[in-house]
């Protein structure tokens, strides 16, 4: 491969381009195993994803917003060398986390209200990994088992709440009360939906790609996660607290995410309030090699599948079902390339 | 006279059944040197295509045949899916935890996918034939133990018999001995002459098919009807009971028996009438106690020496 011979960006752009060009090839292929006509179904999917403004601001980027910030929060994780599959769960408590802090304290803060509600997710999430990481750290549990056993005792617990102690005043609805408009975020345009998560998610993306390729601390994320016993023989690192921090740092960014959604789209809190981002962003993070930047760019390109993906069930009968079969397809394919052309370049 | 105990008893044997089917065959895979991450995508693969041929197999040649299927291309469909983890971790030596989640998630859409495609979206016209509880005479008249060990279906009965021969495969055979050597030192596996990767191919195929008769089980003998997701994480529940049980097929069934006892519990505290606690805190239970066990076995016991280990001799 020439890669290297060109500007970094130029493989940035060649990565995308495949990328969405598997992504469209996976999409024709199932429509066609499934009996859709593809050029209906796609019609559909690029209206609902990039149609129009609307579609592009408040259909698209509002999902990448959850997606990049869970994103960030797996391509982290991975980072480090944490398998980190609780996004989902993390996700759902920093939004029963800011649900409980809003509706207790919310007319109470005035205007800190809305910061603390976030900052109240940031640390629900951050405990809610944390309990995986003890688990970890302290009795060898496998995190992957951990984190998703976690992402049930999460849904449920949510479950509970809606049902119990946040529950809206009628108690009719598994819902908690609809927020107050002083308690949302606010928006980037008028006229969408597309809010100020966006400018959170775009910093987090910048701030993480600059920590982690400039200060020392990102340098020894990156060297456990490589390799954590070099890292502790040769490069005298703390293993245990980098992971324990990674870990926390990861939770709390999925957290985020949790009260982002919350406050921004759902303005209550219920079950279904994500539709399994936190699983969505492994596909974001691996795509993105799990460089901050890239899960941007995947975070868009899936914000506009599951757009898109609602557009086809809509207006042309196509599953949704069939998104999340591309979105684990990519991620095979992207494991299957690596590992092809690991053995090429060791027979070459 | 049947007693809130003896119907708890029942339904946690009937519970673990699928689990301990589930944990019997990861146990294979791990005994192997290979952790398959991707049996929850195995166990939900196994339910729908349990579903797919029970429910036509049945329409036209009768429930028994329709069972009998409905086992068959349950286990197949297990294997298939097990075939493709291990294509990608035996054979090209990836990741083994990364593309078990994948597997996982490409199962779960894959098998929501079809099953909106070819029932629709409400699944009307899905009808299908369940096994049903089969009483063995005198012994299912026991106190206490009778009704719950000796009034299930054939498949639980099956295990009565699997979970004995397993261990005496292990310890006992030949090709038990090849895949323990092969899971503690694949070096050495093959200066023995064995080949390691036909040993992990076969045991994670092995431990698929099994996952996938847990999938059947779950759709023909206990919900009777499938469900998107329905697996609900017994495929990572399944690994910790492998842990628990400390990879011996004997500890593996008594630690499908706790969990069984765990998701039981519901049924109970519904038969005693304890309405004050919420139901969400049984649904619960079984995922909080595998965070306990794992934390409480995990420190304790020794898992195949090779577990996971990705530089494999290539033979």
């Amino acid at each position: 491969m020439s890669v290297s011979s060109q500007a970094p960006w130029m493989g940035a752009v060649q990565r995308l381009a495949l990328l969405v060009g598997g992504t469209v090839l996976t999409l024709v292929v199932l429509l066609l195993l499934t009996g859709h006509d593809p050029a209906i179904a796609l019609r559909a999917l690029v209206r609902g994803a990039v149609g129009s403004w609307y579609a592009l601001t408040s259909a698209t980027l509002v999902r990448a917003i959850p997606l990049a910030l869970t994103g960030l929060c797996v391509a982290l994780a991975f980072r480090a060398g944490l398998l980190n599959i609780g996004a989902e769960g993390q996700l759902l408590m920093g939004a029963a986390a800011g649900t409980a802090v809003l509706t207790a304290l919310g007319a109470s803060l005035g205007a800190f209200a809305l910061p603390l509600a976030l900052l109240s997710g940031v640390i629900a999430g951050a405990a809610w990994a944390g309990v995986a990481a003890l688990l970890r750290q302290r009795f060898g549990v496998l995190e992957v088992i951990s984190t998703i056993m976690l992402n049930f005792v999460a849904l449920y617990t949510v479950g509970w709440l809606v049902r119990g102690p946040l529950q809206e005043p009628t108690g009719i609805y598994p819902q908690s009360a609809s927020l107050p408009k002083a308690v949302q975020l606010p928006l980037l345009w008028t006229g969408t939906r597309l809010h100020v998560g966006l400018v959170l998610a775009v910093l987090f993306a910048v701030g993480l790609w600059w920590w982690q390729g400039r200060t020392a601390s990102g340098f020894r994320l990156r060297a456990v996660g490589q390799n954590p016993h070099a890292a502790a023989t040769i490069g005298r690192i703390d293993v245990a607290r980098v992971s324990v921090l990674a870990f926390l740092a990861s939770g709390a960014l999925a957290g985020l995410a949790g009260t982002v959604e919350l406050t921004g789209v759902t303005f209550a809190l219920y079950e279904n309030l994500s539709p399994g981002y936190g699983y969505t962003a492994i596909a974001v993070a691996l795509l993105a090699r799990l460089h901050p930047l890239g899960v941007l760019g995947t975070a868009v390109l899936f914000g506009a599948l599951q757009a898109g993906g609602n557009a086809m069930q809509r207006d042309a009968a196509v599953p949704i079902a069939l998104v999340n079969v591309v979105e684990a397809l990519l991620i095979l394919l992207v494991i299957a390339g690596d590992r092809l052309g690991a053995a090429r370049r060791a027979t070459a | 006279m049947i007693t809130p105990l003896d119907d708890f008893l029942a339904a946690t044997v009937r519970t673990a059944t699928p689990l301990a089917l589930a944990a019997l065959g990861e146990c294979i895979t791990e005994r192997s040197g290979v952790i398959n991450i991707g049996l929850e995508g195995a166990i939900i693969c196994g339910a729908f295509g349990a579903t797919i041929a029970a429910g036509a197999v049945a329409a036209t040649a009768g429930a028994p045949l329709g069972l009998t299927a409905g086992f068959v291309i349950g286990a197949a469909a297990g294997a298939a899916i097990a075939l493709l983890f291990a294509l990608f971790t035996v054979w090209w030596r990836a990741d083994q935890i990364i593309t078990g989640t994948a597997i996982t998630l490409f199962s779960l859409g894959l098998t929501g996918l079809l099953y909106k495609t070819v029932y629709g979206a409400t699944g009307v016209g899905l009808t299908l034939p369940t096994l049903n509880a089969s009483a063995i005479p005198g012994l299912s008249a026991l106190p206490v133990i009778g009704r719950a060990l000796f009034a299930q279906p054939v498949i639980t009965y099956a295990l009565y018999l699997f979970v004995p021969w397993l261990a005496w495969w292990f310890a006992r055979t030949h090709a038990g001995l090849a895949l323990r050597a092969t899971g503690e030192s694949p070096d050495a596996a093959l200066a023995a002459g064995i080949s390691p990767r036909r040993v992990q191919l076969l045991a994670t195929v092995a431990g698929g098919t099994l996952a996938g008769l847990a999938g059947a089980t779950l759709v023909l003998a206990q919900s009777g009807t499938f469900v998107e997701g329905m697996s609900a994480g017994k495929g990572f529940i399944a690994i910790a009971i492998v842990v628990l049980g400390r990879w011996s097929p004997r500890g593996v069934a008594a630690a499908a028996l706790l969990f069984g006892g765990a998701s039981a519990l519901q049924y109970l505290f519904q038969s005693l009438g304890w309405t004050g606690v919420p139901y969400q805190l049984f649904l619960a239970l079984p995922y909080v106690l595998t965070l306990l066990v794992l934390a409480r076995a995990s420190a304790r016991s020794r898992a195949p020496a090779a577990l996971a280990r990705r530089e494999l001799t290539l033979s």
